[in-house]
């Protein structure tokens, strides 16, 4: 090339023309998203509340329900959708992990049950289950030193 | 006997003839301003196959079927099937021709496959190698998202630079003799990497291998753009085609109003919700073999670069925290008055 741009000064040029996200739509549509999903649980856990289901009960049975619906939509080719709509607000919710845990196994069915769907179904959500449930061993040895200490 | 020019470029002495071409594709490019141009338009993603991956081999399979059937030829007649594709050990292609029982090449250009195998078909007859070649390439939206990217059903956003994969294999029938366009100079790339690390970006990494190619072309030719009705890159798409206007600007070569990228064309960018457009192999292979060969036929157009684009990374190594190293051949068809 007769004039040559450093890889410095291209990589700028690339920053500064690239089209970049809607950030104030796809905020606005997160909040939406994750709020009415939030408030479809909120609806089952009152439910069950009011018809005399005790209060932990309640809750896992929310989670159950919830983990279900995700996992039901994206089976349907759905959940796929909301989530291009609605970004993190579709993939923070409890429903997202299961989306994330049941496309992989969906995709992945062509390879048989054991390399495919058993080995890749937490291609996704695998680090999410390693580095959580690190982060929570980590928070239960503070707070056991804690109320050592105190 | 071909002869080289300048530093990269060879000069075709009996230029080989595009006897045919065709080209099969998806709904979604079935869909699109170039619909009337293909072949045939598959609806069924699984193309009646069990996985994407045989999917695609099937692409490949009938679109060579189509074309031979096309030029009125069969599989003895030609000597070399060059072909390749996305998925890992370019097995589309490998799987598509084990039982046609004629020599094949796989090559991996990436999205510049069909450049790549268009330059190698055109030098292999030219040297005397061979009286007729296939080049041919595919790619498969579905088993290329498998290939780079997420599960289909998985809920993501794509970003703002990302492109979309042509599903669609298309193929020109190359030959010794015959009338048709002529391939008459190619270019082999060099492998140019501007450090772009964003896979979802390769537009903006694949430009400057596209700003190479044809700048290089131009200095061994000693032609300007000027000489070609159509500058045509390969999957550029919007962003970069926009930066590959910029580069070839910065450089004293103006391409406006004789330069289109396939990846724009293929898809209505407005319509069509693909962000910058379409991307793959099968998106210059389609575009060439069904639009572009049809307007040059009917001399509308005459003279043609095609600028196929490929960027040569894996996910592995991309997470391993390297960047893109792109490349682009080009391959001048033309008229030439009997």
């Amino acid at each position: 090339m007769s004039k040559k741009l450093t890889k410095h000064e291209y990589q700028y040029l690339v920053e500064k023309t690239m089209p970049t996200s809607r950030g104030l739509r796809n905020v606005l549509a997160a909040f939406f998203t994750g709020g009415l999903i939030c408030a479809i649980g909120q609806v089952f856990l009152m439910g069950m509340k009011e018809l005399g289901v005790d209060e932990e009960t309640a809750y896992m049975l929310t989670t159950v329900i919830m983990i279900f619906l995700g996992a039901l939509l994206t089976g349907l080719n759905i959940y796929d959708k909301i989530g291009k709509f609605g970004g993190a607000g579709a993939s923070i919710p409890v429903t997202g992990f299961s989306n994330s845990i049941v496309s992989p196994a969906m995709e992945y069915k062509k390879e048989g049950y054991v390399m495919g769907v058993g080995a890749r179904m937490f291609l996704i959500a695998g680090p999410v289950l390693v580095y959580g449930i690190f982060a929570s061993v980590v928070a239960g040895l503070i707070y056991y030193l804690w109320v050592q200490a105190m | 006997m071909s002869t080289r020019t300048g530093k990269q470029t060879v000069v075709l002495s009996n230029p080989p003839v595009v006897i045919g071409g065709a080209a099969i594709v998806g709904k979604k490019e079935g869909d699109g301003p170039l619909a009337r141009y293909f072949d045939q338009i598959i609806d069924d993603e699984y193309f009646g196959e069990k996985t994407f991956e045989k999917a695609e081999s099937r692409l490949l399979r009938d679109t060579l079927a189509k074309t031979l059937e096309k030029c009125g030829k069969s599989a003895q007649d030609i000597d070399f099937i060059i072909s390749g594709d996305l998925q890992n050990q370019c097995t589309a292609a490998s799987y598509a021709f084990r039982d046609v029982q004629v020599s094949f090449i796989g090559i991996y250009g990436a999205c510049s496959t069909m450049a790549e195998s268009l330059a190698l078909g055109a030098m292999l007859i030219d040297g005397g190698a061979a009286e007729m070649t296939a080049c041919m390439t595919s790619s498969h939206f579905c088993s290329a998202e498998r290939q780079f990217r997420y599960p289909l059903e998985f809920g993501s956003q794509r970003t703002p630079t990302s492109q979309w994969t042509v599903t669609g294999a298309g193929c020109i029938l190359l030959g010794k003799q015959g009338n048709g366009p002529r391939i008459t100079h190619v270019t082999c790339g060099a492998i140019i990497d501007m450090g772009i690390k964003d896979a979802n970006n390769m537009g903006g990494a694949m430009a400057p291998a596209a700003c190479d190619t044809i700048l290089r072309h131009l200095q061994d030719t000693g032609r300007s753009l000027d000489y070609y009705d159509l500058v045509l890159t390969g999957d550029l798409g919007s962003f970069g085609r926009s930066i590959l206007t910029r580069l070839l600007k910065d450089n004293g070569v103006d391409p406006e109003g004789r330069y289109e990228d396939c990846g724009c064309m293929i898809f209505d960018l407005e319509r069509q919700d693909v962000v910058c457009g379409g991307s793959g192999c099968g998106c210059s292979a389609t575009v060439l073999s069904a639009y572009i060969l049809e307007l040059m036929n009917q001399k509308k157009l005459n003279r043609v670069l095609l600028v196929a684009t490929g960027a040569l990374h894996s996910p592995t190594w991309i997470q391993q925290g390297e960047s893109i190293p792109c490349i682009a051949h080009a391959v001048s068809l033309e008229n030439i008055p009997e």
